[in-house]
């Protein structure tokens, strides 16, 4: 154990494209942080901003969310809708005290193994410079 | 039959809500032949030692309503869930944090600061705060401790019922006294009001729902029968609970989310982003971020009502 803080990363990835990339990125023994645990969706446009919300709630230091690049969505555009949330949804956050950089939004196609771990470990490397992210509850009044 | 007794009380809240008893016009007088009212500061009398004399449960209903923003509401709020029955979290102060749960957009040191530094009529070159306790010659006078977080009832004390709006209607009042006068109770934890979307009762025509920019209801000649959203106005209705009978829509202004939101959602915010966002007609980047700026201050409007009922509750302290 160092004492190097290690971000923990939440990643929403996509099945057809992103969780594909990324299982590429394991397959060709591409090395990248640990800090990232993916959940897997069918797309996109199924991540509902609750879920990041949800994430941060629970201890996420970073959330990422990944697709297909626009025009390659197996649903035809879900990944559109989920471009169309990101600015609103980042502006919320920031209005909440939780940095943009804490959320990403991002396409990875399933041939992009590599990409994959480069943002992954660019996102690590940006959080944990920002440092955790602590959601202190108010007084003790329950 | 004995009476019932009945109490109201009021904490973090505007009053709104006790009118809204009182706008209940001549089924009032159904309320007072049925209860005997032990306190009810703005319409009433009854005095906080009655209430702390009185035997545990000895209070049939409370109405509660309004949030817990400082340490007398919370003691309020634990004296009358001991004497009361049945505590009924009223209003949407109380249920959602309503209005004054905008307050957790800043921490108490920004409130202050803003309050009695730097707001435009003041004048306070000595820089002097309220503090909770200060000596003078006849003795110590106290104030209560200012919360740095405000909280809904249920955050608090355990709550029975719940009835949402800002203010609740009459009708939903009139349910909730029905109920409680022929002791046909609902479930505990029921939310007296819709259990679908407003969206669901809302009279007005929907469509496909595609929209080139947010506008506010003075920006734009309102049609009448056709869904405010597809008007490009910003709507709270697809994720706020029914039961108002859509009044607010059908008076060409959009839903402003008073109810909060209906069971299934967890986060009026978030689920606000996703219903509005997701309908922008665009699919570049640069001109999404054009539009969505449009929209000054998005969390203030998808959690006006609901923020300290909001799955984070408040903006993170560490960087107020």
């Amino acid at each position: 154990m160092t004492g190097r803080f290690e971000p923990n990363i939440v990643g929403i990835l996509c099945n057809w494209c992103s969780y594909t990339g990324a299982d590429l990125a394991g397959v060709a023994r591409i090395k990248y942080p640990a800090n990232i645990k993916i959940v897997r969706v069918m797309c996109t446009g199924r991540v509902d901003p609750a879920f990041v919300l949800k994430a941060f709630k629970e201890g996420a230091d970073g959330v990422l969310v990944s697709g297909c690049h626009p025009g390659s969505c197996h649903y035809v555009d879900g990944n559109i809708k989920m471009m169309r949330r990101e600015p609103l949804l980042s502006a919320m956050l920031e209005q909440l005290g939780i940095e943009g950089t804490r959320f990403k939004l991002v396409w990875v196609s399933a041939s992009e193994g590599e990409r994959f771990a480069k943002i992954v470990a660019e996102m690590t490397e940006e959080i944990r410079r920002l440092g955790p992210l602590t959601i202190k509850e108010g007084e003790q009044v329950g | 039959m004995a009476k019932l007794k009945l109490a109201v009380y009021w904490t973090a809240a505007c009053g709104g809500c006790d009118v809204a008893i009182l706008d209940m016009n001549e089924r009032i007088m159904a309320v007072g032949d049925a209860c005997d009212i032990v306190l009810w500061p703005l319409a009433a009398d009854g005095k906080y030692h009655h209430v702390e004399g009185m035997p545990d449960h000895s209070i049939d209903v409370c109405l509660f309503h309004g949030a817990i923003r400082n340490s007398e509401n919370l003691a309020m709020a634990r004296l009358l869930r001991e004497k009361s029955n049945i505590l009924v979290s009223f209003g949407s102060c109380a249920s959602l944090g309503g209005i004054p749960g905008l307050a957790n957009f800043y921490s108490r040191e920004e409130i202050f600061r803003r309050a009695y530094m730097e707001s435009e009529s003041t004048v306070n070159r000595e820089g002097v705060f309220p503090q909770q306790s200060v000596a003078v010659p006849e003795g110590e006078l106290t104030l209560p401790e200012f919360f740095d977080t405000v909280y809904t009832l249920a955050q608090v004390v355990p709550v029975d019922y719940f009835i949402p709006g800002c203010p609740p209607t009459t009708d939903q009042i009139w349910t909730a006294v029905q109920a409680v006068v022929s002791g046909n109770l609902p479930p505990r934890k029921t939310v007296i009001a819709g259990r679908k979307s407003l969206c669901d009762e809302c009279p007005r025509v929907k469509e496909e729902k595609k929209i080139q920019s947010f506008k506010r209801p003075f920006e734009v000649m309102v049609d009448p029968a056709k869904c405010l959203i597809e008007q490009g106005i910003v709507c709270c209705g697809p994720a706020t609970r029914g039961g108002c009978g859509a009044r607010c829509t059908k008076a060409n202004m959009p839903c402003r989310g008073c109810f909060g939101p209906p069971d299934q959602i967890a986060d009026q915010g978030a689920k606000l982003v996703g219903a509005l966002a997701s309908i922008i007609d665009s699919q570049d980047p640069q001109e999404l971020r054009k539009i969505s700026h449009l929209l000054a201050d998005p969390a203030g409007i998808f959690y006006r009502f609901s923020l300290a009922d909001s799955l984070l509750k408040h903006k993170r302290k560490e960087v107020c």
